[in-house]
């Protein structure tokens, strides 16, 4: 039993790095501003929320699973709001999203 | 979970090097508003490297007021001033550079005398920390260490950084206090449905949250500066989304400005109170029969004080920033 805890603690906390580091490549990679802000949100969402799982196994039921279970939902209420809000300011003073192919064009010049 | 010693001297390099990199940062960068936001992730990395050190309140007090509340404040002040600075002349200034220079020179020399960095035979080590360590589970019997020497040993520093606060809004409130006439910087989210429901539904935690951090500071980490802030940004978070004129008729005005000073009156009126039961200034023994009862009664009267104060000013100078239209 704890030897499939550990298990899926570790498989939780790698797996939530790798999406902090698919994440952040995201937001450079990526070529405008919004899909940007999808890239940084994974962080938020499926970084956060798996490292802090992956913490929670290693943890048991005690005080700190609750302390961290707490964080997760701040986390969820506050990472998606953040990332809607900071696509909205952007819609609202202008800035139009970057779409390169050809029917994109097409139905944004409509 | 399995208390071995972990060396954290890469975590303490890399986050260092990040530091560095940051200042970098914000010395070359032009946009105030991306140095803004780099001064607000410098805090969050140097509370990350006191957290690092095991130094949890400063953490928290980093984490709370560098990132939190000051970079709010900035970006407010960023909106009222158009966010631009002056034009960049890439010429060399001796002068300044001098200066600079010389002083850069002064201080580096000063830390001559200063016991090597992490030497355990430093002073501070050897008879404060010490002393701090052995006595005060006895003396003031709580146990964060922290707040028995911020709230009692170093009872005065603390009345002083309260007092800083004070004055400091005090200049602000100077400063700024009338209102000029002009277009009012951008107002309310109120029409942004997503915002107003997940800004509805924190808002009481973040204030629970901040009450227990105001009285759990004697057993965990907290205490009143950052009870006061996370409380601030509550109220400031609420007037971002619902806008001004609906913050305070909640948050009056008068009351505020009672409360600003109202902290400090009552950290005062605790020192003032030991001295009349024949203490000296701040001595929280004579606050009850039992020396110890009276030094949790002291201590947590005082973070009160500061607590109530750090809020009320965050809160007064949030509204004045919000309130003094555009130039």
């Amino acid at each position: 039993m704890a030897a499939i805890l550990d298990l899926s603690s570790w498989i939780c906390l790698v797996a939530g790095s790798f999406f902090a580091l698919v994440s952040s490549l995201a937001v450079l990679r990526l070529p405008d501003y919004y899909s940007r802000i999808h890239g940084a949100g994974i962080t938020d969402t499926m970084g956060a929320g798996l490292i802090l799982l992956g913490l929670a196994l290693q943890a048991g039921i005690s005080l700190v699973t609750a302390k961290l279970a707490l964080v997760l939902i701040f986390l969820v209420l506050t990472g998606p709001t953040a990332s809607h809000a900071l696509a909205k300011a952007a819609y609202r003073l202008g800035l139009d999203p970057v779409l390169n192919s050809e029917k994109d064009k097409a139905s944004s010049s409509r | 979970m399995n208390g071995g010693v972990i060396d954290t001297g890469l975590i303490d390099m890399i986050l260092l090097a990040f530091l560095v990199a940051i200042t970098w940062a914000i010395v070359r960068l032009r946009d105030l508003f991306g140095a803004v936001m780099l001064t607000g992730i410098f805090s969050l990395i140097s509370a990350c490297l006191f957290m690092v050190m095991d130094a949890v309140d400063v953490a928290f007090t980093e984490a709370a007021v560098g990132a939190g509340i000051s970079t709010v404040l900035m970006l407010r002040t960023l909106a009222l001033t158009k966010g631009r600075s002056e034009p960049h002349h890439n010429r060399l200034e001796l002068g300044p550079l001098l200066l600079v220079v010389v002083i850069g020179a002064i201080l580096i020399y000063g830390t001559f005398d200063m016991p090597r960095y992490g030497d355990p035979q430093a002073p501070v080590h050897t008879e404060m920390a010490a002393r701090f360590i052995e006595q005060s589970g006895e003396e003031i019997g709580i146990p964060n260490i922290v707040t028995s020497v911020l709230g009692s040993y170093r009872g005065y520093d603390t009345f002083g950084e309260t007092t800083v606060v004070f004055t400091a809004a005090i200049g602000v409130f100077l400063l700024l206090g009338v209102p000029r006439r002009g277009r009012r910087a951008g107002d309310a989210l109120r029409n942004d449905i997503v915002l107003r429901i997940s800004a509805k539904a924190l808002i009481p935690l973040i204030m629970v949250f901040a009450l227990y951090v105001q009285f759990h500071g004697d057993y965990g980490p907290g205490g009143g500066f950052q009870a006061g802030v996370i409380w601030a940004a509550a109220i400031v978070l609420y007037t971002l989304v619902f806008g001004l004129a609906r913050a305070e008729k909640i948050f009056r005005r008068r009351p505020l400005e009672l409360l600003v000073a109202g902290g400090v009156l009552l950290y005062g009126a605790v020192g003032v109170v030991t001295m009349a039961l024949g203490g000296n200034f701040l001595d929280y023994d004579y606050l009850a029969s039992d020396p110890v009862a009276g030094q949790h009664y002291g201590i947590l009267l005082i973070e009160l004080g500061v607590g109530i104060t750090v809020a009320a000013v965050m809160v007064a100078l949030f509204f004045l920033f919000v309130r003094r239209r555009q130039v």
